[in-house]
C-alpha cells in the first residue's frame, strides 16, 4: 500500500498515457457527471458530490477539493467494453455473390483503455460482462479485446451515494478482485490517496509516480472511511433465495402496481451496467455495393425485443418489467452463476417515475416469506 | 472470473466466425403452398456438404436485408442444405424473390437436436401444427432410412386447410410405405376435402402407438404443443420422452444477443429442443 499526493494523481494519468493507453474517467458534463476521456486530474469532477433518490440526481459543491467525492453517474463503463453500436461486418456485392469481412479493427474495439475511478459495484458488472460474454460456448471476440487490453484503476468508496445498495449485494464499498491498481481518496488530517496494488502491470504503472509507502494510521483511516460507507447505504436487497422468490411468484399482484407506473422507456437497461441485449440493424449505401452489419444496444422493454410473426412475446409492461426484474436477480444465476445485479443503484435514480428495484423485489419477497411460514406453520 | 481472460487468444479468433455468414448459392427454389417455399442451397466455396443435426436452424441472411433463425428442414444425409420457411417478415418476403443462382448467407448449424438416437427400439411419433413440419422432416428423414432400428412411426400433421399442407408430393409417398403411418387433419376442410378435420390432437387416439415405449416429437404453435403434450401425458407417455421445439424472436444464434429468452433457458444455445420437464413450468406462464 502506498501513499500518494493529490498532486502525484496526474503523474498516474501521464504514466498511463506513456503506456499508451486512452484513460477514461469521470468528469462534468451538463449537470451531470460522465465517464469521458481525460487528459489531466483537473479534468475529474474536482469538490463535486452528488445527491441521488429514485428519479433525481443533482450535483452539488463540497467544501474538499475531492476528485473521488461523487458516486456514479449515468454512465457504465460497459460502454466502452461493449459500444453502444458497433460494425460486425461489412459485405460486398461481387457480381452474383458477396464477400463478408470482419470488421472488428474498428477504434472503438480495439482501444486501449484505462479505467480510473471504477467502483467496486461496477468491478463487479465487469465481472459479470466477461461472464456472459466470456464465458460460454460462443464468445464476443470484440468484447474480449477490449477488455484483455483493459487497465483498471478502481476507486473505493468513502460515502454511499443515493441510492446505492452494494453492501447487501456483497459487491461493495471495497474492490477485492480484478483491479490493477486500486485507490482510497482519504480526507482526514490533509487530503491523500491510498493506493494498492492489484497486478504487476499496476506495479509497473506505479513505478513513476510520486509515493512512500502508507502507514498504519493511514491505512486505518481508509478503512474507517470504507466501513463507514457501507454502514451509510441506505437501501438494501437481500440476495438470498431470489430465484425461488420470483419463479414462485410471477402471477404476483404487485406486477401490475408496477406495470401503472413503468413508461417501458428502457432507462433502466441502458444505464444498467451488466444489462448486454442487442440489436442489428443491416443497412446498405446508396448503390447497394456495401451492406454492413451494426450491433447495437437493445431493450427487452420495447414491444419489438420479442417480436415473432404473429405479434410480441410480451405485450404488456407488466411482463417485461417482470422479465427484466427476473432475468437480473433470477435467471441470470441459472444463466452465468451471479445475479445480474450489482446495487450500483442506477436504474432507480434514472428511472423517470423513480420505480426502486429494492423495493419492489422486497414486495414480491415479503409475499413468499409469508407464504413460506404459513406453510410451515400447517 | 479473471479466468474468462486468461484464455489465450486465438479461442477468440474461433468465436468470431460464427458471426459471420457464409456465402451459399440457390440450387432451387420450390414454391409449396400460397405463401411457403424451399430453398435448396451449395456452399459456394466448393467445400463439402452441410453437416447438421435434425433440429437444427441456421441463420439465414439476405444481402443487405437482414437475417432470420430457420430450421434446416433437409435430410441430413443429402447433398443440399434445405429450408423450408413461410414468407411473413421483410427478410423472408425478399427471401421468396430469389431465384436459382442467387446467393444466400447461412450462419449454422446452431441449437439442440432431437433425440434421434433415443428413440431407438421404440414407437416413434412426429406432431406437426402448420410450419412445424419442416424442423420435424430431418429426423423424419434419419429415421426412415434407419427404419429397422425403430418400433412404429407416426407422422401426425394438422394445416389450417388442405391448401396449406406442405410436402404433398413426398406426403403421398410417405403414406404409401407399410412401415411409416401418416395423419392428416385441418382446421377448415374446403371443397373436395375427405380427410379429417380438426384440431392435431384428435389424431393422437388413431395413432395407435405403445405408449410405455413411445418417443414424442412435436412442433408447432405453443399452444398446439401444450395440448399434443397434455394429451400423450393422459396416454401415459413419460414426460421424458416428449420433446418440444420452441421459437423466440432471435438476433445472434449464439446467445449473446439475449432476445431468445424464456424463463433460464436461451432458445438459441439451450434450445430451440427441448425436453419436456425442461420447460414444463414455463409454458403455462403467459408473456414469459
Amino acid at each position: 500500500m502506498y501513499r500518494i499526493e493529490p498532486d502525484a494523481l496526474n503523474e498516474l494519468i501521464q504514466s498511463l498515457q506513456k503506456e499508451r493507453y486512452t484513460v477514461i474517467g469521470p468528469t462534468l458534463r451538463g449537470e451531470a457527471i460522465v465517464l469521458d476521456t481525460i487528459t489531466s486530474a483537473s479534468e475529474l469532477p474536482v469538490g463535486k458530490t452528488d445527491e441521488q433518490s429514485p428519479a433525481k440526481y443533482r450535483l452539488v459543491d463540497k467544501a474538499e477539493k475531492t476528485f473521488f467525492g461523487a458516486s456514479v453517474g449515468p454512465h457504465s463503463w460497459k460502454q466502452f467494453l461493449f459500444p453502444p453500436t458497433l460494425k460486425i461486418f461489412s459485405a460486398r456485392k461481387r457480381g452474383e455473390t458477396f464477400e463478408v469481412s470482419e470488421d472488428i479493427e474498428s477504434p472503438e474495439s480495439s482501444e486501449r483503455y484505462a479505467f480510473l475511478g471504477v467502483r467496486a459495484c461496477d468491478l463487479s458488472a465487469i465481472q459479470i460482462q466477461d461472464k456472459v460474454f466470456g464465458g460460454g460456448a460462443y464468445r464476443d471476440p470484440a468484447y474480449l479485446r477490449l477488455r484483455h487490453q483493459a487497465f483498471i484503476v478502481a476507486v473505493n468508496c468513502t460515502r454511499a451515494g443515493g441510492t446505492c445498495f452494494c453492501t447487501s449485494l456483497r459487491t461493495g464499498p471495497r474492490a477485492r478482485v480484478g483491479f490493477d491498481l486500486a485507490i482510497t481518496e482519504v480526507i482526514d488530517h490533509g487530503h491523500y490517496l491510498l493506493v494498492e496494488v492489484g497486478t504487476d502491470k499496476g506495479e509497473a504503472v506505479l513505478s513513476s509516480v510520486t509515493r512512500r509507502p502508507a502507514q498504519d494510521e493511514e491505512i486505518e483511516g481508509a478503512e474507517h472511511a470504507i466501513r463507514a460507507a457501507a454502514q451509510l447505504t441506505g437501501r438494501s436487497l437481500e440476495p438470498d433465495q431470489t430465484r425461488e422468490i420470483l419463479y414462485s411468484n410471477t402471477e404476483h399482484p404487485r406486477w401490475d402496481v408496477v406495470a401503472q407506473r413503468c413508461l417501458s422507456c428502457a432507462n433502466c437497461t441502458m444505464v444498467c451496467p451488466t444489462c448486454f441485449c442487442t440489436n442489428v440493424e443491416d443497412v446498405t449505401d446508396l448503390t447497394g455495393s456495401v451492406a454492413d452489419r451494426v450491433r447495437k444496444w437493445d431493450s427487452c422493454f420495447t414491444l419489438d425485443f420479442s417480436y415473432i410473426h404473429g405479434g410480441s412475446v410480451r405485450p404488456s409492461s407488466r411482463a417485461r418489467y417482470r422479465h427484466w426484474i427476473t432475468h437480473k436477480l433470477a435467471s441470470w444465476v441459472d444463466q452465468f452463476g451471479t445475479t445480474g445485479c450489482v446495487g450500483c443503484g442506477r436504474c432507480i435514480t434514472w428511472c423517470p417515475v423513480g420505480i426502486d428495484i429494492t423495493e419492489e423485489f422486497r414486495v414480491i419477497r415479503e409475499t413468499y416469506l409469508l407464504n413460506a411460514r404459513g406453510k410451515s406453520s400447517t | 472470473m479473471a479466468s474468462v481472460l486468461e484464455l489465450s487468444s486465438d479461442r477468440t479468433e474461433v468465436a468470431a466466425s460464427p458471426m459471420l455468414p457464409r456465402p451459399f448459392v440457390i440450387k432451387k427454389v420450390r414454391r409449396e403452398t400460397e405463401d411457403t417455399f424451399t430453398v435448396e442451397l451449395d456452399p459456394r466455396e466448393g467445400r463439402s456438404r452441410f453437416e447438421f443435426l435434425p433440429g437444427q436452424f441456421n441463420m439465414l441472411y439476405v444481402y443487405g436485408v437482414g437475417e432470420v433463425p430457420i430450421s434446416i428442414s433437409g435430410d441430413p444425409a443429402g447433398s443440399t442444405l434445405v429450408h423450408t420457411t413461410r414468407a411473413v417478415g421483410a427478410v423472408t418476403k425478399a427471401m421468396a424473390e430469389l431465384r436459382r443462382g442467387d446467393v444466400i448467407g447461412i450462419r449454422g448449424p446452431f441449437g439442440t437436436s432431437w433425440p434421434v438416437a433415443e428413440a431407438r427400439n421404440k414407437d416413434v411419433v412426429f406432431v406437426a401444427g402448420g410450419i412445424g413440419l419442416p424442423p420435424l422432416r430431418p429426423a423424419l428423414c434419419e429415421i426412415l432410412s434407419h427404419r429397422e432400428s425403430y418400433g412404429k412411426v407416426v407422422l401426425l400433421y394438422g394445416t389450417r386447410t388442405p391448401s396449406d399442407i406442405l410436402f404433398k408430393d413426398e406426403l403421398e409417398q410417405w403414406r404409401a410405405r407399410f412401415d411409416l403411418e401418416v395423419f392428416i387433419t385441418v382446421d377448415r376442410a374446403s371443397a373436395g376435402w375427405r380427410g379429417n378435420v380438426g384440431v392435431v390432437t384428435t389424431l393422437i387416439q388413431k395413432a395407435g402407438f405403445d405408449s410405455r415405449n413411445t418417443l414424442a416429437m412435436i412442433v408447432g404453435p405453443e399452444v398446439m404443443m401444450r395440448f399434443t403434450t397434455i394429451e400423450f401425458i393422459k396416454r401415459g407417455v413419460n414426460p421424458d420422452s416428449i420433446y418440444l421445439s420452441m421459437e423466440r424472436n432471435m438476433k445472434c444464434g449464439i446467445g449473446l444477443c439475449g432476445h431468445c429468452q424464456f424463463g433460464p433457458v436461451f432458445i438459441c444455445k439451450d434450445g430451440p429442443v427441448f425436453r419436456y420437464p425442461q420447460i414444463k413450468d414455463l409454458m403455462v406462464k403467459w408473456e414469459i
